[in-house]
């Protein structure tokens, strides 16, 4: 009841992904400058759009979870984040190799998009331990949802304004992609984006529904009278979900 | 009882918040000396006796920036533990008028540490005449202070609450503050190059008063989620 719909979601999401992968290896054409090198391109800048895409939807979930005070929103707006964060790293990583392979360092601060991303980044990575550092479920809750809002717009200014640095002296590789790829490597970079987000959605939902089984399972074991209500010690940084309409 | 007017509350706040820190001397001589020993720091981390352009652009502004999470850990304590957020609750205040005197309030806690910052960085470590940069450096340090102000109020109601606050309020206020620090920076620099200073480009201004605008916005809107319990 929980994974409506998963596992069919699932194998389209290990389909997409396979056949994006073989299509990024072996029909896309080499980079006639950085050679085989160039390919993690396609894997790099369609994990950051997603995962800021991401950080963003946190954002709009944090806003629908104050209008309406459902912890199931909260609930989505903690899983976004969560995942945007994991796919961050991703991106950090692959970003450095490519960065090292391209320009031969590991860290290139002349690229403000590689930079406002680590800011980003920095800044997501206080959203757990400020979750974790408030006991109360609601008030995590709302406070919680008003750092999501107030990062999630954080995110876009960021990249603009770190854009305006002036000394940057490498070419920008976002503006290629609409119009100066070639055709192979156009379709497989939107292939690639496709893939991406549906792993994005794909991970999102496996989480929520772990989650709600949790809540779920801790609510029956109540019941039965195996755990007490309030467990003293035991705090999370993740939304418990226990109170009002958590069942269902 | 009538709703006093937002001006009248925040006025009424603002007073409050400075008798208490004429009282208690909690944040301002802290914020200074703090400052003024960063710079010390700078002076033997860098090994420079002098600087000028960028890198004394860099270095006023992140010491500015430093002395400023301090006023942003404490401004709220004595709400948080103390009753001010109840006895402003059931105030009849709207409750925008608790974050614009907060607001107000840092405003002046940096404009009174930068009239003993930026001197004290004259005299030990800069090298051009500060007497010549000073008419065109207020703008940096207005829209810095105002754009420092803006998310220090925001963050400062947001971490005060939690169980780690001396250490969250940092950790979200710098990122946060980052476009602030590109933009008064690179806005800072040219005019403290020597012999001569340069030319501002027309986009730190610009962009500046932007985030600034758009964070006193996100700071609005989101405030009052903050003072619900």
């Amino acid at each position: 009841m929980y994974s409506k719909g998963l596992r069919p979601l699932s194998l389209l999401t290990a389909a997409v992904v396979a056949v994006t992968f073989a299509g990024i290896f072996f029909w896309a054409p080499n980079d006639a400058y950085l050679g085989f090198l160039q390919k993690i391109f396609y894997l790099h800048v369609p994990l950051a759009i997603i995962t800021l895409a991401g950080f963003v939807a946190g954002g709009a979930m944090a806003v629908a979870q104050l209008r309406t005070r459902d912890p199931r929103w909260d609930m989505r707006s903690y899983v976004a984040i969560h995942i945007s964060l994991i796919f961050g790293v991703g991106v950090l990583i692959s970003g450095s190799i490519w960065a090292k392979g391209a320009w031969g360092h590991w860290w290139v601060w002349q690229e403000p998009t590689l930079v406002s991303f680590l800011l980003v980044m920095l800044l997501y990575a206080t959203y757990q331990p400020l979750r974790f550092a408030i006991a109360d479920p609601e008030r995590q809750a709302r406070y919680a949802s008003v750092f999501a809002i107030t990062a999630g717009v954080f995110v876009p200014i960021c990249f603009a304004i770190v854009r305006l640095s002036p000394d940057y002296v490498h070419p920008r590789t976002l503006s290629n992609i609409s119009g100066n790829l070639p055709g192979r490597m156009q379709y497989v970079f939107y292939a690639s984006m496709v893939a991406m987000a549906l792993l994005w959605v794909t991970l999102w939902r496996f989480e929520m529904a772990s989650k709600r089984v949790v809540a779920e399972m801790r609510r029956l074991r109540r019941l039965l009278g195996e755990e007490s209500d309030e467990e003293p010690g035991r705090r999370s940084a993740a939304p418990a979900l226990t109170h009002a309409g958590s069942a269902s | 009882m009538s709703r006093p007017r937002t001006a009248v509350a925040v006025l009424a706040l603002v007073r409050a918040q400075l008798r208490v820190e004429l009282r208690s001397f909690e944040s301002l001589p802290a914020m200074c000396l703090f400052a003024v020993t960063a710079l010390v720091l700078f002076h033997f981390g860098l090994n420079r006796d002098e600087l000028s352009g960028d890198l004394a652009s860099g270095v006023l502004w992140v010491t500015l920036l430093l002395a400023a999470l301090l006023a942003i850990n404490r401004i709220y304590v004595a709400d948080a533990e103390q009753g001010g957020f109840d006895a402003f609750l059931i105030s009849p205040c709207p409750r925008g008028a608790l974050l614009y005197a907060k607001l107000v309030v840092l405003l002046a806690y940096m404009a009174l540490v930068e009239l003993v910052v930026v001197p004290a960085f004259a005299i030990l470590l800069l090298e051009p005449s500060l007497w010549q940069a000073l008419p065109r450096l207020l703008g940096p340090l207005a829209l810095g202070d105002l754009g420092i102000a803006a998310i220090g109020a925001l963050v400062g109601a947001l971490a005060v609450r939690t169980q780690a606050r001396d250490l969250l309020g940092p950790l979200i206020s710098l990122p946060l503050l980052v476009p602030v620090l590109v933009g008064v920076a690179g806005w800072t620099a040219p005019l403290l190059d020597y012999p001569h200073a340069g030319a501002v480009a027309a986009r730190w201004p610009l962009a500046l008063a932007l985030y600034d605008a758009l964070f006193g916005v996100i700071a609005f809107e989101l405030f009052d989620f903050l003072l619900e319990d």
